[in-house]
């Protein structure tokens, strides 16, 4: 059966809605290369967040390094504000076994002791195999999505976000 | 032919010689470091990604710097680092060099990072833990005899490509010893895999090899002529230790000919910068006023050591 995805843009829309009540001065957004930072991007101008974004390449700290190796194109990490005490957002596209979410909590506290750590994220898949769950998530699939298939957030040239499944 | 740095998927497996690694291996190398230049700027200077893992500094040849660059990146990637003298151990009781590699690899070893002052040591480590079956086992070529340093020519190339963004428009001139220099070797060989346009040796009949024109290069035996219009100088250190006979007369007649000075840096272009692997002999290569002038970026080389070697331990590690 065809699995309907939502628009991604107006899903962004609701995440906004959600993330808003709780920004303060404190809050801070960090985004997961490369759908997350795409999303980190927006959401900050859009919630108007007074720090620099941050943006995260978790390659580094990936649990499966040993079976599969170091990733060909790893990203700069770059975290531009003080991450002590800080309200940190991290932002990914879509949440799945929560293993990125944990090699990005790792690499966030080598740079600091942050004040809290929330998540939120695009699209949740199912599938945890770590106690993560995201604070903010704008779309729950009604079913799990088999493991042969990968649900990406892409980006056009005029910017606009879609989601997309693709078969592993 | 078994390419011996590589494994049966055609990544890497060992680092031994810039000569004969493919452009795409060379390149995502340069990509892979440039992230890990950041891990020097954070609180925690460390990453999870050799946590478990020994790694070996096996240095019959003396050498503090590449040491200690080694160290300090094995040491930032976590894993657990033993330095051997072993110059001062072993071997000078009679035991061969693939005796004491078993004897670390009984050890639980998980790469070997190698100096030895006899060229092909590294591969013969390599080639040994390849028949033996150890697959797992790294080894990274620290140096070996007159032959080739790979990660400073890996380090040399990162340099450049900071500084200069590309390879394909650059002049690029090596000045100075390059018979005994293992370092000029891997240099030449990484520039001529990235598609430098033009690459020019410098320096006395008596300290280039007589056949260096075929490693693709220009040679130039006029120190002014060599200079002209180069973005980068890289100048090699005076090995007097690897040296037999009477190649010089003399530290200070060379300084006056192939010394890099102000006056014959103001040859290149205005905008060249100047490297240096180090040690340097100040007033021999190289006058004071140019090594610590605003064109030298010997200081950033030494930096970027340190994150190109974390790039390859990983490369390695993750093979």
């Amino acid at each position: 059966m065809p699995i309907e995805l939502p628009n991604a843009e107006s899903l962004l829309a609701r995440l906004v809605d959600q993330i808003r009540p709780n920004v303060s001065e404190r809050t801070a957004l960090v985004g997961i290369h490369t759908g997350g930072a795409w999303l980190a991007e927006r959401l900050h101008r859009l919630l108007g967040i007074k720090a620099a974004l941050g943006t995260i390449d978790v390659s580094f700290y990936r649990d499966d390094f040993g079976s599969r190796g170091l990733h060909p194109r790893p990203q700069r990490s770059d975290i531009p504000f003080d991450v002590e005490s800080a309200d940190i957002i991290i932002v990914d596209d879509v949440l799945y076994t929560g293993r990125t979410t944990r090699a990005a909590l790792n690499e966030l506290f080598d740079y600091g002791r942050p004040g809290r750590v929330d998540l939120a994220v695009l699209c949740d898949r199912h599938g945890r195999e770590l106690p993560i769950g995201a604070r903010y998530c704008a779309f729950t699939l009604p079913q799990p999505l088999p493991a042969s298939r990968s649900l990406r957030l892409s980006r056009d040239a005029t910017g606009t976000l879609s989601l997309r499944l693709i078969d592993a | 032919m078994r390419n011996p740095q590589l494994n049966k998927n055609g990544e890497l497996q060992h680092l031994l010689s810039l000569d004969g690694l493919p452009l795409s291996i060379l390149g995502a190398i340069l990509d892979i470091a440039a992230p890990f230049t950041e891990v020097a700027e954070r609180e925690v200077k460390k990453l999870p990604l050799l946590r478990g893992k020994s790694v070996f500094n096996l240095f019959f040849e003396n050498s503090t710097r590449t040491r200690t660059t080694f160290e300090i990146a094995a040491k930032r990637l976590s894993a657990d680092v033993i330095n051997l003298n072993v110059s001062t151990s072993s071997t000078k009781k009679g035991e061969t060099l693939l005796d004491t590699i078993d004897n670390l690899c009984a050890m639980q070893a998980d790469m070997f990072v190698v100096r030895h002052e006899s060229s092909g040591a590294p591969y013969l480590i390599a080639d040994h833990l390849h028949a033996t079956g150890r697959n797992h086992i790294h080894v990274i070529n620290a140096g070996d005899g007159r032959h080739a340093h790979p990660t400073q020519g890996l380090l040399d190339m990162y340099t450049i490509r900071h500084f200069k963004k590309e390879f394909h428009n650059l002049i690029v001139v090596v000045v100075g010893d390059v018979l005994h220099s293992r370092v000029a070797r891997s240099q030449l060989a990484a520039l001529t895999t990235l598609g430098v346009p033009e690459v020019r040796v410098v320096g006395p009949r008596t300290l280039l090899p007589t056949d260096v024109e075929r490693l693709g290069v220009r040679v130039c035996h006029d120190m002014n002529e060599g200079l002209r219009d180069a973005d980068v100088v890289m100048m090699l250190r005076l090995q007097n230790e690897r040296m037999n006979g009477a190649l010089l007369p003399s530290p200070q007649e060379y300084f006056k000919v192939w010394g890099l000075t102000p006056e014959k840096l103001a040859l290149a272009k205005p905008d060249a910068i100047v490297m240096h692997p180090g040690p340097m002999n100040r007033g021999v290569e190289i006058d004071s006023t140019v090594a610590d002038g605003g064109q030298a970026v010997i200081l950033p080389q030494v930096t970027f050591g340190i994150a190109v070697r974390m790039a390859v331990m990983s490369m390695l590690a993750g093979n």
